[in-house]
């Protein structure tokens, strides 16, 4: 793991620049293809218009859109992420996200509710006490970052395949689209969302999910990279259309399995 | 041997303007070239967002600006490698040039060979005959090749493919391993650009073939 993790562990200087540059989206993503003129790249594709504006954004985008597929494609429902012995957990778990720790959202327990909507039977919100009496599964699996790094947690909530047929959710649906308390979103397929491991986890280590895992519910998704594992969960929608997500939406892969 | 081996060594024997690389090698090769480039300046800027070791690439020789954008560029200059890469070892193996080029490689001739370049001794009159340390730089480039791609592989697959990046060490392993190809083939390329740059006619055989 990077040494830079410890002291802000996830936040890249970088994007957090970027997201504060928020307010000017286009000309900041177009900043980022406008800087492949390095290394070589400019060498050999000067002349072309190729480096510069929407048309290699969107070129490299049509890729990323294909790789999504080809990622759907080699997702095998039935491949269970790898699974560690206790010893193996990382000590302490990095607290991850583009905001420091202490401006993580502070959920309050009492007035939580969970929001259903989408295509499901039955939407009456879920109260924390509600979602404590189902039954757990447990997991100890290792969280990939999209940064590369990796570290190995431990997992306990509900089967999210279980929850969605609790409610009465349309599995035939294309996706199930998560909100959180900060603002941050992610859409995930229902081939994920239905996978054995997936979880909507309300406990890290065997205690009460802490604020710094993303207090009151995280969805644990070990077949997916980090950011495709939502934190501060609290709407969760069955949808046939794809909502998009916070990172996705300004250039990280939408499939991202791992 | 194939008709086009054939074919080759018959252009050797006093033939002044012989075709020393065939098309496809060239046109593979600079693919290959660009390939290569943008598959190392944008995996510069993924190291950055998480580094191995104490150091980071700087930004001016890296590739996408942010870690966002170095991801869509390593995941479409890949297809061009790997699909390239593939059709470049398959002809290389169907037409024997592989067999042909790189083959016999002994050990006696490639001490020989490289005692003879460092004393600037190693002649370079025949172009499409590669002496023992070429053959060895060669050969040892494309089992390179094999081990960054398939690592790769692992790294962007740890659960599809998890028989892959155990074979790799585990998914922490499999990056340095994957690092350690790309440093292997960056310390290749330096030589490589430096040798061509030393013997023009290397490059433009590399370029119009002869």
């Amino acid at each position: 793991m990077a040494r830079q993790r410890k002291v802000l562990p996830g936040v890249d200087p970088k994007l957090l620049i970027k997201d504060a540059g928020k307010l000017l989206p286009e000309p900041s993503r177009r900043l980022f293809l406008r800087g492949a003129a390095s290394l070589g790249a400019l060498a050999v594709l000067s002349g072309c218009d190729i480096i510069d504006g929407d048309t290699s954004e969107n070129a490299l985008r049509v890729v990323s859109k294909f790789n999504g597929r080809v990622q759907a494609f080699l997702f095998n429902p039935h491949t269970l992420a790898p699974e560690y012995p206790e010893s193996m957990i990382t000590r302490p778990f990095p607290f991850n996200a583009y905001y420091s720790e202490d401006e993580a959202p502070e959920v309050d327990a009492d007035q939580y509710q969970l929001e259903i909507g989408g295509l499901v039977d039955n939407k009456k919100p879920w109260t924390l006490s509600e979602l404590y009496k189902l039954p757990e599964v447990s997991q100890i699996t290792r969280h990939v970052c999209v940064e590369g790094w990796s570290a190995i947690g431990s997992w306990q909530g509900v089967k999210l395949s279980d929850f969605l047929k609790l409610i009465g959710a349309d599995l035939s649906a294309k996706y199930v689209w998560f909100q959180c308390a900060e603002g941050y979103s992610n859409t995930i397929d229902m081939p994920t969302a239905l996978h054995p491991q997936t979880q909507l986890t309300l406990k890290f280590d065997h205690q009460i999910l802490p604020r710094a895992y993303g207090f009151p519910i995280k969805i644990r998704i070990p077949t997916k990279l980090g950011f495709k594992n939502p934190k501060y969960v609290t709407a969760m929608w069955v949808q046939n259309n794809d909502a998009g997500g916070y990172w996705e939406n300004q250039g990280y892969n939408w499939f991202s399995g791992l | 041997m194939s008709s086009v081996g054939t074919a080759e060594q018959a252009l050797t024997i006093g033939v002044p303007h012989k075709v020393i690389h065939p098309a496809w090698v060239r046109v593979t090769h600079w693919i290959n070239a660009l390939a290569m480039l943008l598959m190392i300046g944008s995996g510069w800027q993924i190291y950055d967002a998480s580094p191995l070791f104490g150091f980071e690439f700087p930004k001016q020789i890296a590739l996408g600006n942010w870690l966002g954008g170095a991801l869509l560029w390593h995941f479409a200059a890949m297809w061009l490698l790997v699909i390239n890469g593939l059709v470049y070892v398959s002809l290389g193996l169907l037409t024997g040039r592989f067999r042909r080029k790189l083959f016999p490689l002994r050990p006696s001739e490639v001490l020989r060979d490289l005692l003879a370049a460092l004393r600037g001794k190693l002649a370079h009159d025949d172009l499409s005959v590669y002496n023992a340390v070429q053959k060895l730089l060669y050969l040892g480039i494309l089992l390179t090749g094999v081990v960054i791609v398939l690592s790769g592989l692992s790294i962007w697959k740890p659960v599809q493919f998890q028989w892959l990046t155990s074979f790799f060490g585990g998914y922490n392993t499999a990056r340095y391993v994957h690092f350690a190809a790309m440093t292997a083939i960056v310390a290749f390329l330096v030589v490589h650009v430096s040798l061509a740059v030393l013997v023009p006619k290397s490059l433009r055989a590399m370029i119009i073939g002869r």
